[in-house]
């Protein structure tokens, strides 16, 4: 597994995940930096991403939409903040409205991505932070978590437990 | 004795009975009417309610009135913990990362090339 180290830092709702990828920097690189590569890794099967506009350079921003199962589409943007390439770049990650109108009542998240040459490959360290739990509850619940069925079986567990 | 430990005390005694976890079911699955609920108990109208204010009172249920009725619907937050919830998350991620890997081995140069 790639994935080699996870903190999860509850007072500031900040998710650090370190993967080490068998690829130079280079490579993982360009997975952010093209549009048809991006989108084949953003979104799970289920919520395929669809990459619209894709401008990643400081100030510039990414649109993308997430089909569901039952034809939902599902839309967000990337406000890119710094671009360091191919070391990484930061950006605002929200939802918006179909056309792409960043919708303000949703939250947005700050990622902070950074990619460095590591023992013949490339660490990747992937930090996203959540301004309150309403927010990343809501990210969760926005295309990426079947909501009720995973409550109620999450209701079970904590009943079982 | 805590805010945290107050909530966890609400929480618990609304889940420790069994209607009350049936009709936690049937709102998290969508939106019901008090009274279409009470439909479905052997019990009064009145208890139906109390257990529907008990379920409200620990924050795993809202309501809101529409008209005559009070129509009720599931609100997880309550259950979830921040730590579930970066759970959650990291399951995305891992899901992600995945992705890049598989993405990066298809499209590896032939060594011999």
């Amino acid at each position: 597994m790639p994935v080699t180290d996870v903190q999860r830092d509850l007072d500031n709702r900040s998710l650090t995940i370190v993967a080490d990828f068998a690829a130079p920097v280079e490579r993982v690189w360009q997975v952010y930096a093209d549009p048809r590569q991006l989108e084949k890794v953003w979104g799970p099967p289920t919520y395929p991403a669809t990459v619209v506009d894709h401008d990643l350079r400081p100030g510039g921003r990414v649109t993308y939409f997430m089909t569901g199962p039952e034809g939902d589409k599902h839309a967000g943007y990337w406000d890119v903040t710094a671009v360091d390439e191919p070391r990484g770049f930061s950006f605002d990650d929200g939802f918006a409205d179909l056309d792409f109108t960043p919708n303000p009542d949703l939250p947005v998240s700050r990622c902070v991505y950074t990619f460095a040459a590591n023992d013949g490959g490339t660490r990747a360290t992937f930090v996203s932070t959540f301004d309150s739990v309403e927010a990343l509850q809501q990210v969760l619940d926005m295309g990426v978590v079947e909501g009720a069925s995973a409550a109620i079986n999450q209701i079970d567990d904590l009943v079982a437990a | 004795m805590t805010e945290a430990e107050d909530r966890a005390d609400a929480l618990f005694h609304a889940l420790a009975d069994r209607t009350r976890r049936d009709i936690l079911r049937r709102v998290l699955a969508g939106e019901h009417s008090v009274s279409m609920l009470a439909a479905k108990y052997d019990m009064s109208f009145a208890a139906v309610q109390k257990h529907v204010a008990v379920l409200e009172k620990a924050g795993l249920l809202t309501k809101r009135r529409s008209g005559r009725e009070q129509l009720a619907s599931g609100d997880v937050t309550a259950v979830r913990s921040v730590a579930s919830l970066l759970g959650e998350f990291e399951q995305v991620w891992r899901g992600r990362i995945a992705r890049i890997d598989e993405l990066i081995a298809a499209t590896e140069p032939d060594p011999e090339e």
